[in-house]
């Protein structure tokens, strides 16, 4: 009923009749992207030459699993006799055409009907309703799109993220005999995630939710043929569930309480819900169960960092520019319900923080230039979710947006180089490990743009100004301080710990994750980029920059890091340094989020000046102190290659191993679960109980009937008349005797 | 029925009625299947009697024409056909276990149709008394039939037609046997 | 008479029944049942006397259907007897399975 409401107000939203009618197309572009790429995938699937299941013996482990598809076509041939020509898919030339070009388009598309937004100054939401999706009694659920503000800034680094990546695939997929395949998975994902961010209700968000996860899982595996790769998405896929588990939960919670399930409705509702009260807060940390699932956090990270064993743009755009930053866009879009619950917005507040030092630490002491990059991801995420867990949610989505630029450019980066080691060793049949940081080293001779690149986004990462990261993360960390010093939070318990106090731990967490980032960044480049080559003397010949292709969306996103942060940018800074508008994001996303902020922000004081210039100064003290710690502690020069390398001790040890979380979550789930699944459900409940009881029981039982009834067909029909009477009398009986 | 109905009816009605019922005892304790059928016919005579007394003279008329007239002599034609009028060639009736437990089931049977008979009819499905007798007097013994038989039960019987020329069909077929294969 | 006529009529069905049942020989089985098929036209007949012509419309319906009856059976009895020599239903067990 409100939905429909909200609908009656559509038809005279300032939206209507603009550009912004077309929303519908923006998924359906991928959509049909998909559909094309997937036909083609299937006609070379019996004509081309390309066989999925043709044996890759690829000669390395999880580690370089992620082979750049010119050699993984190769290998196959080189493991034979001889070099075979590069297996380039029959419609390789046409999929590089359709890919990108729905991306492209859908993201023109989302550019004018952003520019139809900034004209028109909505206060409401523009809801597009299409059928009726789920008419059961009570619940009245609609196939409809919402676009506002926050779905808006989504939408858009999507499609133009998106886009860019979509292109760099061009050059680093175009070799592999999946092709059109690897586009088709990428499209569908797309498709997907603008669902989920445009979906004007819990359910279709949903669905777009689902399906991300389903092009993820599809993407890790996508060479499927490697068991490890395969296994990595089944991983990713189960401990997703988990996480699922929580969301819908928290969706009947919502239905059962509200009895609605679109945005505008429960927005509307929620303020019915006793503030704090256990509800509200029930629905938050369930919630929040499918966020810390999609988001990779505590407990439940532990399925990205082997996510990497898909292809690297794949690596950029679902597991870190996009995908994952999905349980940070929940929490913004459920904004109104965590800013009724203190204790659940201070749990993801705590949760973000922990995940964002965590991760830090085991990312110090990576190898692998993916994983590096992957616990920065994990890392990275934490501190969006204390920004939306202390309420600042602008600056979490803020976070999220310079994230998408500077880790999409770092991980394209990274493509770039593992790109370039594995030409290398593929031409000198070498059999090193591409994704070593180890065999690398000295690569900006090779490398020069990604080289640069690559610092920009490492400058931004750390927190450098005038780069994008610095402005995002210095605005969660700024609002984390002026939470403790007074608000909603603030004034809260969480077990039994005052609000105040968590907020400064949180702080304290967030600032030395920072440190540790500039630490673990710097290090990546140093040994990637500086110091000698250690690669080896003939591939070192072999050593290039990747096509204009590639370099191409890198550059793109490089200008992207160095400026992303003016989009939102503090207005003490604007002071000193007159950049245009400050703050824009805040404005933009004000009617979204604004009343969820303010009611957390309450009884709290705007930081005088003098404080938030410290605050500024601590953030840049500490990046800075990072990146000098790091240039002064390693020496790549004393780094020996892979195979040479000595076993770590101590601590080192625990950190590579990544504090053994994995190993410890087979002790305690995976294994027990087995044990549990072959001796009781397998060997008690399915052999005996289903097969010998139900099934053969059944059977018997049966055929006992059977047996008795072939023995009363005797042919004679004589004896047939006797049963007929008989029963004749039995159901005159009957009768008579009632 | 409490309707008084004269000694001379009444006696004529039960002489009958033993008449049927010992014929079919007869009937039914015969060996030799040309003496059952003939005990029959014995059977189908009384009952047209008692049709008659029953106000039903077409039925009486048909009784006679078609059951004991044409039917039993299609029997007697059969048995004589396939030369079975001897009747020590079959080991015909079952044994005596059969027979007392036919007998038991007989009764049985008997007591529960009996029990029934005497229950009482639905109000809805009692029409007018003697309803049948002022129909007859007005419409005489084959109107009464014609009328609701090409009225209401005219799709009915000219199902019945359509029946009985598939049993013809069916037993030409039927009894056409051997010469038909061979040809 | 109602009640007599339905008592003549229950013992000629119960007599046909155990006809049916204690006899071998298709063609006598194949006349007790002609005789339960009089037995039920003589409770027609009865009620019709006493409530209305339909129970005779049924006797009409009833006579035809056992004519085709009839004409059908003994053809079938005459094509077993061809091939097997005997009308006894112990020596015949086609619908055996």
């Amino acid at each position: 009923m409100l939905l429909q409401q909200v609908a009656a107000q559509a038809a005279s939203h300032p939206l209507s009749g603009t550009v912004a009618e077309w929303l519908w197309l923006l998924p359906v572009l991928p959509l049909a992207g998909f559909v094309a790429n997937g036909l083609l995938s299937l006609n070379s699937a019996r004509l081309g030459p390309s066989d999925p299941n043709a044996p890759h013996h690829h000669p390395h482990s999880l580690a370089a699993a992620d082979a750049p598809a010119i050699s993984h076509a190769e290998q196959a041939g080189a493991v034979g006799d001889d070099h075979h020509a590069v297996k380039r898919h029959r419609w390789a030339g046409l999929t590089s055409i359709i890919g990108p070009g729905v991306l492209v388009a859908s993201f023109l598309l989302a550019l004018s009907i952003f520019f139809a937004m900034k004209g028109a100054h909505m206060e409401t939401p523009f809801i597009q309703r299409y059928f009726s999706w789920m008419p059961a009694g009570d619940l009245q659920i609609d196939a409809a799109f919402q676009l506002d503000q926050l779905s808006m800034v989504m939408v858009l680094v999507i499609t133009g993220v998106g886009a860019l990546i979509h292109i760099f695939s061009i050059g680093y997929m175009r070799d592999d005999p999946g092709y059109p395949r690897y586009f088709a998975y990428l499209n569908l994902f797309v498709f997907f995630m603008l669902v989920l961010v445009l979906g004007a209700n819990y359910p279709v968000l949903f669905v777009g939710w689902e399906g991300v996860g389903l092009c993820s899982y599809l993407l890790i595996g996508y060479w499927f043929s490697e068991k490890a790769n395969a296994d990595a998405g089944k991983k990713a896929f189960i401990v997703n569930r988990i996480g699922d588990f929580g969301f819908l939960v928290a969706m009947f919670l919502l239905f059962a309480n509200l009895g609605v399930l679109d945005f505008a409705g429960v927005n509307a509702k929620a303020t019915e819900l006793q503030a704090g009260g256990a509800l509200v807060t029930a629905i938050c940390l369930f919630m929040f169960l499918g966020c810390a699932g999609k988001s990779a956090q505590i407990p439940l990270y532990v399925w990205l960092p082997d996510a990497m064993a898909g292809p690297t743009p794949v690596s950029a755009l679902i597991h870190a520019a996009t995908m994952v930053t999905a349980g940070v866009y929940l929490i913004a879009r459920s904004a109104v319900l965590f800013s009724l619950s203190p204790v659940a917005s201070l749990t993801v507040a705590i949760v973000g923080a922990v995940t964002a030092i965590f991760a830090a630490t085991i990312g110090l002491k990576q190898w692998d230039i993916k994983k590096v990059l992957a616990y920065s991801t994990v890392s990275q995420l934490g501190y969006m979710f204390i920004g939306v867990g202390v309420g600042a949610y602008v600056s979490g989505v803020f976070h999220l947006v310079t994230h998408a630029f500077f880790k999409a450019l770092l991980f394209l980066g990274a493509g770039s180089v593992i790109h370039a080691m594995h030409v290398a060793y593929h031409r000198t049949h070498s059999h090193d490990d591409a994704q070593d940081m180890r065999n690398m080293g000295g690569l900006r001779r090779f490398m020069p743009v990604t080289w640069v690149l690559m610092w920009i986004a490492t400058l931004a990462i750390s927190g450098i100004p005038p780069f994008a990261g610095f402005f995002s993360k210095d605005e969660i960390l700024g609002a984390t301080f002026s939470r403790a010093q007074g608000s909603t939070l603030a004034s809260a318990t969480w077990l039994g710990i005052p609000g105040s106090s968590l907020l400064y731990a949180i702080y304290a967490l967030g600032l030395i994750s920072a440190l540790l980032t500039a630490i673990y960044m710097t290090r990546l480049m140093l040994y990637t980029f500086h110091g000698p080559n250690r690669t080896g003397a003939t591939e070192e010949g072999y050593l290039h920059e990747a096509p204009w292709v590639m370099t191409g969306p890198l550059v793109v996103l490089g200008v992207l890091s160095l400026i992303g942060g003016w989009l939102n940018i503090p207005k003490i800074a604007n002071d000193l340094l007159g950049l245009g508008p400050s703050e824009s994001l805040h404005h933009w996303l004000e009617p979204v989020v604004g009343g969820a902020t303010a009611r957390i922000a309450a009884g709290g004081h705007h930081p005088t000046v003098t404080l938030e210039e410290i605050l500024i100064g601590a953030a840049i003290v500490i990046a800075i102190a990072g990146i000098a710690i790091a240039f002064a502690r390693l020496k790549p020069a004393r780094l020996v290659p892979k195979r040479e390398a000595r076993q770590e001790e101590g601590f080192e040890r625990v950190l590579l191993n990544k504090y053994f979380v994995d190993e410890g979550y087979d002790r305690a789930i995976v294994n027990p679960t087995y044990a549990i699944s072959r001796t009781v459900l397998w060997k008690g409940v399915d052999n005996g109980l289903i097969d010998g009881f139900l099934v053969n029981g059944s059977a018997a039982v049966a055929r006992g009937f059977g047996w008795v009834g072939s023995r009363l067909q005797t042919g004679s029909t004589g004896i047939y008349a006797w049963a007929v009477v008989v029963g004749v009398i039995a159901v005159l009986g009957a009768f008579t005797l009632r | 029925m409490d309707q008084h109905y004269p000694l001379f009816y009444v006696f004529h009605f039960y002489l009958f009625g033993v008449i049927a019922i010992a014929s079919a005892l007869a009937f039914v304790t015969r060996k030799s299947p040309v003496a059952a059928a003939l005990w029959l016919v014995n059977t189908m005579f009384a009952l047209a009697a008692l049709y008659v007394m029953l106000d039903a003279d077409f039925i009486a008329a048909m009784q006679v024409l078609v059951y004991a007239g044409a039917i039993m002599v299609v029997f007697l034609f059969v048995v004589m056909l396939l030369n079975l009028g001897h009747p020590s060639e079959i080991p015909d009736a079952r044994g005596k276990w059969w027979k007392i437990a036919a007998a038991l089931v007989g009764l049985a049977l008997l007591s529960m149709v009996m029990t029934i008979s005497r229950t009482r009819l639905p109000e809805s499905l009692v029409m007018p008394r003697d309803f049948s007798v002022t129909q007859a007097a007005k419409y005489n013994a084959v109107g009464t039939i014609a009328r609701p038989l090409f009225n209401e039960y005219l799709l009915a019987f000219e199902l019945t037609s359509v029946l009985l020329l598939v049993a013809i069909a069916g037993a030409v077929v039927l009894g056409r046997g051997r010469e038909s294969n061979a040809r | 008479m109602l009640a007599e006529s339905l008592a003549i009529s229950a013992v000629l069905f119960t007599i046909g029944v155990v006809g049916v049942l204690v006899h071998r020989n298709a063609i006598i089985i194949f006349m007790c049942v002609e005789l339960m098929l009089t037995a039920v036209n003589l409770t027609f007949v009865a009620f019709s006397r006493f409530y209305g012509a339909t129970g005779q419309v049924f006797v009409v319906f009833v006579m035809t259907v056992s004519a085709a009856e009839a004409a059908v059976g003994l053809a079938i009895i005459i094509a077993i007897f061809r091939h097997r020599q005997t009308v006894n239903l112990s020596d015949i067990n086609l619908l055996k399975g």
